[in-house]
């Protein structure tokens, strides 16, 4: 039952072969059993689960069910959910029980009818590549427990990874679902910017976060990516479009396919044998009928400089609303209220979240501003014009997600630079809005490699079809970790 | 360009949080280290590009102006350090 995909367990679900708390305690047991080796999960609260499955089979019964009503998922613990604690992965929000819902969370509860098993571990802030900024501690790699799962929705894919939760949920300012969905061997899909409603979502970088899931397969993640959408007028840069079934497409045959691939992502800076997974990858979609061409994203090389000025410029501004007044946390000794604003945020925030703070309060204040905050947002502007550009002669743009294979616990922890560089092809899809996934491609050394593709604006359904056909022919996306009974 | 410890104790300063000489000594190395890979933007002439401040090219939204939200005052004080009274409490401003 653990390794189902969702449309089998809705199946089951619905042919009552199986209820939604039986469901839902079969992964809390295995949540209660495993999560004290992998630390994927920060909180878990089995009579809140145990209410909205009860509430899911009442649904099923009345035969008022959705496609995913009572299937169990795990919610990055970035997404505010009422009555819940909501920690950001900080210890600013350590005891945060937030009191209201995110439109994500509100979707997949009341309208979706869907069960969360808990809130998972992630990078503070979701500022990080490797969950090890996470206030709550590492979380380790199920393929692995001495390597890092990637970041920062770390927990989320260390969770379904390990088989603690079906699905999840996942956001990606620079990668951080496609990242960690290529260490742990998941799918993994961040929409377009504007698709899927940030509001409740703790804002990182405004203009660059997107909240998508993370499953076992694409199919998978076209059923959850079709309760996440829709427009909100809560989120002021929500986009107003019809709907659409994101599954509609998934069989459709490749031929004809372009594929274009960026010279820039195939020359050097990545891991030998992962890029011979990529290619061989590549080479299964020219037997499934897609063609090849060559692509030039000639800015690409200034994507990493210009997010770590625009998303710490966002962040700053964004993170000055933790001050311990309104929520969170509040140093216990204080002077003035200057004084209580700089303890507060001093022993509240992690280094790496203060690192960020300070490059983002440097890049914004007086005499620096043009030189590097308008300067990165012209150099994103040529970014986004590549990709135009590239466009104009393939379909889809295909690269690894990550230049290597998930590195040691500690490896880079110690150099910021180091670690930003690991996300480096992803990070030139969010400074341009498009949608990108990751997928299984194979592995180096018993641990697993990601094949990115990049689409269009709003080419989320072509995307999930050239996953999920990909995935027919392949069984990357199957194999699971030792450690799964 | 590097950045000056006085540099780092200001910024932290404009950010509001509290630095001890340790760590804006190591805060200083880091710093350097992150704007020395933003340094490579510089190289780039971007003269008459327009600056792209967001992904979608969409104007802000407009909704009439009337109440559409309900009154949560106490659920949203309930997560605050301290209040009394409907009142968010903080050290004294005003002698």
């Amino acid at each position: 039952m653990i390794n189902k995909s969702l449309k089998e367990l809705a199946q089951a679900l619905a042919a009552k072969q199986i209820s939604s708390v039986e469901l839902s305690t079969l992964f809390l047991d295995r949540i209660e059993r495993l999560n004290p080796d992998i630390n994927a999960f920060v909180t878990v609260d089995r009579e809140k689960t145990l209410a909205m499955a009860r509430a899911a089979d009442a649904r099923i019964a009345a035969g008022t069910a959705g496609p995913l009503t009572g299937i169990p998922i795990a919610q990055k613990d970035i997404f505010c959910a009422e009555g819940w604690t909501t920690t950001c992965g900080s210890k600013m929000l350590a005891n945060f029980v937030s009191p209201y819902d995110a439109t994500v969370i509100r979707k997949m509860h009341s309208e979706a009818g869907m069960v969360s098993l808990g809130k998972t571990n992630m990078d503070e802030f979701a500022m990080g590549s490797s969950n090890e900024t996470s206030f709550f501690g590492q979380v380790k790699n199920p393929w692995d427990r001495t390597r890092v799962p990637g970041g920062s929705s770390g927990g989320s894919a260390a969770a379904v990874a390990a088989r603690l939760a079906p699905a999840a949920t996942g956001t990606d300012t620079g990668g951080s679902i496609r990242q960690p969905a290529a260490l742990c061997n998941l799918t993994g899909l961040k929409p377009t910017y504007g698709v899927v409603s940030r509001y409740g979502m703790i804002a990182f970088a405004s203009s660059l976060d997107q909240g998508g899931p993370m499953a076992a397969s694409a199919e998978d993640c076209a059923l959850l990516l079709n309760t996440m959408v829709g427009f909100d007028e809560r989120d002021s840069t929500s986009l107003d479009r019809p709907a659409e079934d994101y599954a509609r497409d998934l069989d459709k045959p490749l031929n004809g396919l372009r594929i274009g691939l960026p010279k820039e992502f195939f020359g050097e800076g990545c891991d030998a044998e992962v890029m011979a997974a990529v290619r061989a990858a590549i080479a299964e979609y020219e037997k499934l009928g897609a063609t090849c061409v060559e692509v030039s994203l000639p800015n690409s090389h200034l994507s990493v400089p210009a997010y770590y000025v625009i998303a710490p410029a966002e962040a700053s501004s964004n993170l000055s609303r933790f001050d311990g007044v309104r929520y969170g946390y509040r140093a216990p000794d204080y002077g003035n209220l200057d004084d209580m604003y700089m303890k507060t945020r001093a022993q509240g925030f992690g280094a790496e979240v203060k690192r960020r703070i300070l490059i983002g309060a440097y890049v914004l204040s007086h005499g620096y501003y043009d030189a590097y905050y308008l300067q990165a947002q012209r150099i994103r502007r040529l970014i986004a014009n590549d990709f135009v550009e590239a466009f104009k002669s393939c379909d889809v743009i295909m690269g690894p997600t990550s230049p290597s294979t998930a590195f040691k616990l500690g490896e880079k922890a110690a150099d910021p630079v180091q670690m930003y560089l690991s996300d480096i092809y992803t990070i030139a899809v969010n400074l341009a809005g498009l949608p990108g996934m990751s997928i299984p491609c194979g592995f180096v050394g018993g641990l697993p490699v990601g094949l990115q593709l990049v689409g269009n604006y709003f080419a989320e359904s072509q995307l999930l079809n050239v996953a999920h056909r990909y995935q027919q022919a392949t069984d990357w996306h199957a194999r699971r970790p030792g450690m799964i009974d | 360009m590097s950045l000056t410890l006085e540099q780092v104790k200001r910024i932290a300063h404009l950010a509001r949080i509290e630095i001890s000489d340790d760590e804006a000594l190591t805060t200083q190395g880091h710093l350097n280290g992150i704007f020395q890979l933003i340094e490579q933007m510089q190289a780039v002439d971007t003269t008459g590009v327009e600056p792209m401040a967001h992904a979608q090219d969409v104007s802000q939204r407009l909704r009439e102006d009337a109440v559409t939200e309900v009154d949560r005052r106490a659920a949203y004080q309930a997560v605050a350090p301290e209040t009394e009274a409907g009142l968010y409490l903080v050290p004294k401003v005003i002698e």
